[in-house]
């Protein structure tokens, strides 16, 4: 018993702590261990064969690009839709608020086949599309378009409560001191959302790199052109390409990590910035 | 999340001063796009669900439903919900009184664990269990020798639920858990309280609210997984298919109007989710704004 609890009468700290240590071990971190060592016993040529190769370099280059530009994306939009969330008043607006989070509770399967049925040549979407010569589905468009579709609670729900935090009295001061309603905006609220913003932009973009049932459906899936990174490792696994999978599975662990530290970087900035009442 | 129930209830009369106002035009504009944008990309693939679920009638639609296989991929749905639901809400309450209650080295780094899972793209929370379970894998060969059948088989499915489920309980708990403090609880304690009464008696009915949610949101997404379980499922019908894995076989066989039936089901749950969250949200702003006026009137 090297912990011992300080100072508290309460009882169960060492089991309710020994219980949850025991079972993040056991569901969690034993078995994502076995993609480290799984990597490190393949050797260095053979991991870098399979994660250099050109097909899945070009599954990088789609999942990565896709992700920042739907990211992207999801930001103005995120934004505009906390603001009038939060600021207006308007027919559907209590539905609009629920719908919001239905990218969380839908699942990925039946969004990726509704998107891929709408945005299809014959959907209703992607039949008026088509004599502009727009063609969304079954192409990048069609990973872009879910990538959006998913991401977008995640800057919403960041920026929603931090622009209703935002008090009157600082916007008055600003219009009071000769501000437009533009440099307000500029000069005022947009530093005071943007931890916020950027904190939804980052996890919009690791929930979109890694994201696959809602992808598949509408991508179309063709080789160096519409396949996404977490295709190429099933397809490897479809071949008993267990090793090629596990070296592609690591590059986006990697990735991930690096990602989860900065969000949880950028949201200790948030703390820090909210706590003190900006 | 939770902070955004505030706002509904919030007054907007505070923004209505002239010189914190945008022009109409502006206002207008904004909410256009807001709801252009809602109607394409939320509110159509909704309704499409159902529109192609029923394009072929009644008739159709509850044969898709009550086919062999659909029932089956429903049963199977179900129990992996039923297990993996109660584990990850023990592991939920467990994981948030350690870690609300009690101050120990490297607490952060434990909260940053716990939400682990959730970085991680379902596809690898698939394979990371083919390489346990596998027949090369790390464990492969005892569980053979055993003839116990983890991967492709029903345990798999199960574990690869719990993994990507394994935080939304814990992370709704601990925060709420952490504002509200320990003041009850050590109260309750120095008045006799054994460790269960003081659960069940003063932790409980201040967490309910946010237990409730976190149940809510691991139980649809525990219905609802596809990548994962996909991965671990090796796809044999009637057997190790769930629901979502279902869908994905029938609109692959160009099988539309059944593809879009079980996907109904599965859209159903996500808008029963929503409604319960919603509820959820009121009640727990309810219970807070309560909880201030009793304090501000003591």
């Amino acid at each position: 018993m090297a912990i011992r609890k300080r100072f508290s009468p309460l009882p169960g700290f060492g089991l309710s702590l020994g219980y949850t240590i025991f079972y993040l071990a056991l569901i969690v971190l034993i078995p994502l261990s076995a993609v480290g060592a799984k990597t490190i016993g393949m050797g260095w040529e053979a991991f870098w064969a399979a994660v250099s190769n050109p097909r899945v370099v070009a599954s990088y280059e789609l999942s990565f690009g896709a992700s920042l530009l739907a990211a992207a994306v999801n930001v103005v939009f995120g934004l505009i839709f906390a603001w009038v969330l939060v600021r207006y008043r308007f027919p559907g607006k209590g539905l609009v608020d629920a719908l919001v989070d239905l990218p969380f509770a839908l699942p990925t399967a039946v969004a990726g086949i509704a998107l891929a049925t709408i945005y299809a040549e014959n959907g209703p979407i992607g039949s008026l599309l088509k004599p502009y010569g727009i063609e969304v589905a079954y192409n990048p468009n069609g990973v872009l378009l879910a990538l959006i579709f998913i991401g977008l609670p995640f800057v919403v729900r960041t920026v929603q409560p931090v622009l209703a935090d935002l008090e009157k009295e600082v916007e008055e001061a600003a219009a009071g001191l000769g501000a437009s309603r533009w440099q307000t905006f500029v000069k005022v609220i947009l530093p005071h959302v943007l931890p916020a913003l950027l904190t939804g932009f980052a996890m919009a973009f690791a929930r979109a790199v890694g994201e696959y049932g809602s992808v598949i459906f509408i991508a179309g899936n063709v080789p160096m052109v519409s396949e996404i990174t977490p295709l190429m490792i099933i397809t490897k696994l479809e071949q008993y390409d267990y090793a090629g999978a596990t070296a592609v599975a690591s590059v986006m662990l990697i990735f991930s990590f690096v990602l989860l530290l900065i969000i949880n970087g950028l949201q200790g900035w948030m703390q820090n910035r909210y706590s003190k009442g900006a | 999340m939770s902070a955004t129930i505030a706002l509904q209830h919030g007054s907007l009369e505070r923004y209505e001063t002239p010189s914190t106002r945008e022009p109409q035009w502006i206002k207008v504009l904004l909410i256009g796009i807001a709801l252009t944008f809602f109607t394409v990309f939320l509110l159509f693939p909704l309704v499409a669900v159902f529109v192609e679920a029923f394009r072929k009638g009644w008739g159709t639609y509850l044969a898709a439903l009550s086919s062999h296989d659909a029932l089956a991929a429903i049963r199977l749905t179900l129990l992996t919900a039923a297990i993996a639901v109660p584990l990850n809400l023990f592991f939920g309450i467990s994981a948030a009184w350690a870690i609300a209650k009690f101050e120990f080295p490297g607490k952060r780094l434990l909260i940053t664990l716990i939400d682990l899972p959730f970085s991680v793209s379902p596809v690898i929370s698939g394979l990371i269990y083919v390489l346990l379970f596998g027949a090369q894998g790390w464990f492969g060969e005892w569980f053979a020798a055993h003839d116990i059948k983890i991967l492709f088989a029903v345990p798999g499915i199960v574990l690869a639920t719990i993994f990507v489920t394994f935080p939304f309980v814990a992370r709704e708990l601990i925060p709420l858990m952490e504002a509200q403090g320990s003041e009850e609880e050590e109260a309750a304690v120095v008045l006799g309280a054994s460790g269960w009464q003081v659960f069940w008696h003063t932790t409980l009915p201040n967490i309910k609210w946010g237990l409730l949610y976190g149940v809510i949101l691991c139980n649809a997404r525990a219905m609802g997984e596809f990548g994962a379980v996909s991965v671990v499922s090796g796809h044999i019908r009637g057997m190790t298919n769930t629901m979502p894995l279902h869908v994905e076989i029938l609109y692959n066989e160009y099988n539309y109007a059944a593809a879009f039936a079980v996907a109904s089901l599965l859209a159903l749950l996500a808008i029963v989710t929503l409604g319960l969250k919603t509820l959820v949200e009121r009640q727990s702003h309810k219970q807070k704004t309560e909880s201030l006026a009793l304090e501000n009137a003591s």
